[in-house]
């Protein structure tokens, strides 16, 4: 541009002319773009400033979760870490919750293979009966459980309900896991098999290093899944609680809330980084595998 | 003494539900030959490439390579290896880890393994590869390290789905001189798919067309052009005009044949099996032809005709010639051996006679 207005100098509307088409741009741009970027802050902050809440009033020097603010205390951080039930309900949410991410990856890649790489009848039905768990209501499946827990003969403990989470977290892992199966070329696996490589060992040389980010990324999700869940552990639990369940038991008690608003805060720190290490995880997954594309 | 039905396909079938994709095809591939599976998409040369390679397995009837039965055996198990038409390079290791991907149970020493893969990187011509990772690979390049990690296994077969494909016009080109020459040095049995009828031409030993699940010829590339058995195998390798008619009778050596179009026709060609009276198709490819502007001194396999299209393409020149009797018109292609100072200018419709040798009517069934 600066080339064009140099060598028309002289002429007057030739140096007017850039003018006009910047004074125009912005306007587009206000009258395009602005709204929806007050859209967006009124999105964002109708969905993340009730949540800040909980950091802000687990540092409020009071056990009432009310303005205005009555000065800054670490008091109920350090409640939390000496108070021996809630340290158990985590352990046993961080207990049920690995089990829960390793028993439904597992499974999960088994039948996103079988999904995406054989010829099965009836693989519609098949896929819509995994996907079930997804629309059953929590309820629902929770009373369904319990019954058949109480008919069989099997005590309610920790191992009840990460089996009814593996039975909710499968659909989750065989979706991630699907996509990124479907993500990479078929005949690579036929290549391994081809240059003298069995089914097994094709698996664990081609499909897991290939599926990794996929694997990485259901585990986290899974995991999440149980951790948070409070409905088929309420339903499942025996003497051990998981963290949901405890946190919900000590809502009864006024003087407890700034503590579970800390325990909340810690949650919430935690989350952020694994959603973000995972989503970091998967970015670089799908940048290696277009690059291999190529 | 290389065999001839070192690989063996006997009555062999495939149904994928009701679609007879390879509809039960016999024949033999001999040792050391350069073999080309050659059809439109859809005609199942790759699901027969595929039951080679035992990623599928036959409905019906069986496959034997060097004397083994195939049925049951698993890919990996089975002595033939296979470039893909993706290339399937392995995107998480690089060069070396791929081409020395199958030596794991080879029983060799890893120096033993690393000397073999430098020898391969050497024959494709990619020395000092080895380092490089996957994606920083050309589509050439690719191509032949494809090559070279089957090679490195030395197969009974190797087996290649369109490996040539994906590259353009000039690569592909050098590539199947450089294929032929490897296949010559390496001697292992090459089965080729290929829908590109050129590509079959120049490389094969034998080509076998295919339509429709089934085997219409196997023929060396001069015999499939020059002797097509069926108007399919004439019409798919090259171009050809085709003239109905029927069967007069013989005049000495030559069969009389009575066309729409050419008027009376004289063939003594031999090699198609084509009955000997009825109805019969005369084929002529556009070269055999002879286009004069001036009336010929002859009195059989002459037609005239009116010129309506030309095309100059330095080399040779086609031309478009509207005969009475046959709705499109006879394509005739022409040797430039003389300088053509002067286009031929079609618009002008001049009269023209086209001239055919006895031997160049071909007779074919229907």
């Amino acid at each position: 541009m600066s080339d064009t207005v140099s060598k028309a100098g002289s002429d007057v509307r030739g140096s007017e002319a850039p003018r006009v088409v910047e004074s125009k741009h912005e306007g587009h741009s206000w009258t395009g773009e602005a709204p929806l970027f007050i859209y967006a802050v009124w999105y964002l902050a109708f969905l993340y400033i009730p949540v800040l809440f909980l950091p802000l009033f687990s540092f409020n020097d009071s056990i009432y979760v009310a303005f205005p603010l009555k000065g800054f205390t670490l008091q109920w951080y350090a409640d939390m870490l000496e108070n021996p039930a809630l340290l158990r309900a985590l352990e046993n949410s961080v207990k049920v919750g690995a089990a829960v991410a390793i028993a439904s990856t597992i499974l999960g890649i088994f039948a996103a293979k079988a999904m995406t790489r054989y010829r099965l009848p009836g693989k519609g039905p098949l896929t819509s009966f995994i996907m079930l768990p997804l629309v059953v209501p929590g309820i629902i499946l929770g009373i369904a459980l319990l019954v058949i827990s109480n008919t069989v003969g099997v005590d309610l403990s920790l191992y009840t309900i990460a089996m009814a989470h593996t039975l909710v977290a499968v659909p989750f892992a065989m979706l991630v896991l699907m996509s990124r199966l479907e993500g990479f070329d078929k005949s690579l696996e036929e290549a391994s098999l081809d240059l003298g490589e069995n089914a097994f060992q094709t698996f664990l040389r081609v499909t897991l290093p290939l599926a990794w980010p996929g694997i990485l990324a259901s585990t986290l999700l899974t995991f999440t899944i149980s951790f948070d869940e409070f409905i088929l552990a309420f339903f499942l639990a025996g003497n051990e609680v998981t963290l949901p369940i405890y946190i919900w038991s000590q809502l009864r008690f006024p003087n407890r809330l700034p503590m579970v608003l800390s325990l909340g805060a810690c949650i919430l720190v935690a989350s952020f980084f694994i959603v973000t290490f995972s989503e970091v995880i998967r970015r670089r997954g799908v940048g290696t595998q277009s690059g291999s594309a190529i | 003494m290389a065999r001839e039905d070192y690989i063996s396909i006997r009555n062999t079938s495939k149904h994928f539900g009701s679609v007879k994709a390879v509809d039960d095809i016999s024949f033999n591939i001999r040792q050391g030959e350069f073999f080309s599976l050659l059809g439109a998409s859809g005609c199942g040369k790759t699901t027969l490439l595929r039951m080679l390679a035992g990623f599928e397995q036959p409905t019906l009837g069986n496959i034997y390579i060097d004397g083994q039965p195939q049925a049951g055996v698993p890919p990996h198990q089975r002595p033939v290896n296979m470039v893909f038409q993706s290339y399937a390079i392995f995107p998480h290791l690089n060069v070396h880890k791929n081409i020395a991907y199958g030596m794991r149970k080879s029983g060799l020493s890893k120096a033993e393994v690393d000397k073999q893969v430098d020898e391969m990187l050497e024959l494709i011509k990619l020395p000092g590869y080895g380092k490089r990772g996957a994606h920083q690979l050309s589509g050439g390049q690719r191509q032949r390290i494809a090559l070279a990690r089957a090679l490195i296994k030395r197969p009974k077969v190797l087996l290649l789905d369109e490996p040539l494909g994906a590259l353009d016009k000039k690569l592909r080109e050098q590539m199947q001189l450089e294929l032929r020459a490897l296949q010559r040095d390496v001697g292992i049995t090459f089965v080729f798919v290929t829908h590109d009828q050129e590509e079959a031409m120049t490389m094969s030993d034998r080509i076998a067309v295919m339509s429709m699940g089934k085997v219409l010829q196997i023929d060396s590339p001069t015999s499939l052009y020059e002797i097509p058995r069926v108007k399919e195998v004439a019409d798919f390798i090259g171009t050809i005009n085709f003239f109905e008619g029927e069967i007069k009778g013989k005049e000495g050596e030559a069969t009389v044949v009575e066309t729409q179009g050419l008027g009376k026709v004289h063939s003594t060609a031999s090699g198609a099996e084509a009955p000997t009276s009825g109805k019969i198709t005369v084929a002529l490819r556009p070269e055999k032809f002879n286009i004069s502007f001036q009336q010929p001194n002859v009195q059989t396999n002459v037609v005239e005709g009116v010129l309506q299209a030309a095309a100059y393409l330095g080399d040779r020149s086609h031309y478009y010639v509207k005969i009475n009797g046959r709705e499109a018109p006879v394509a005739v292609a022409s040797q430039n051996a003389q300088r053509q100072m002067q286009a031929v200018d079609a618009d002008k419709h001049e009269k023209v006679w086209l001239t055919w040798d006895e031997d160049s009517a071909l007779l074919l069934k229907g």
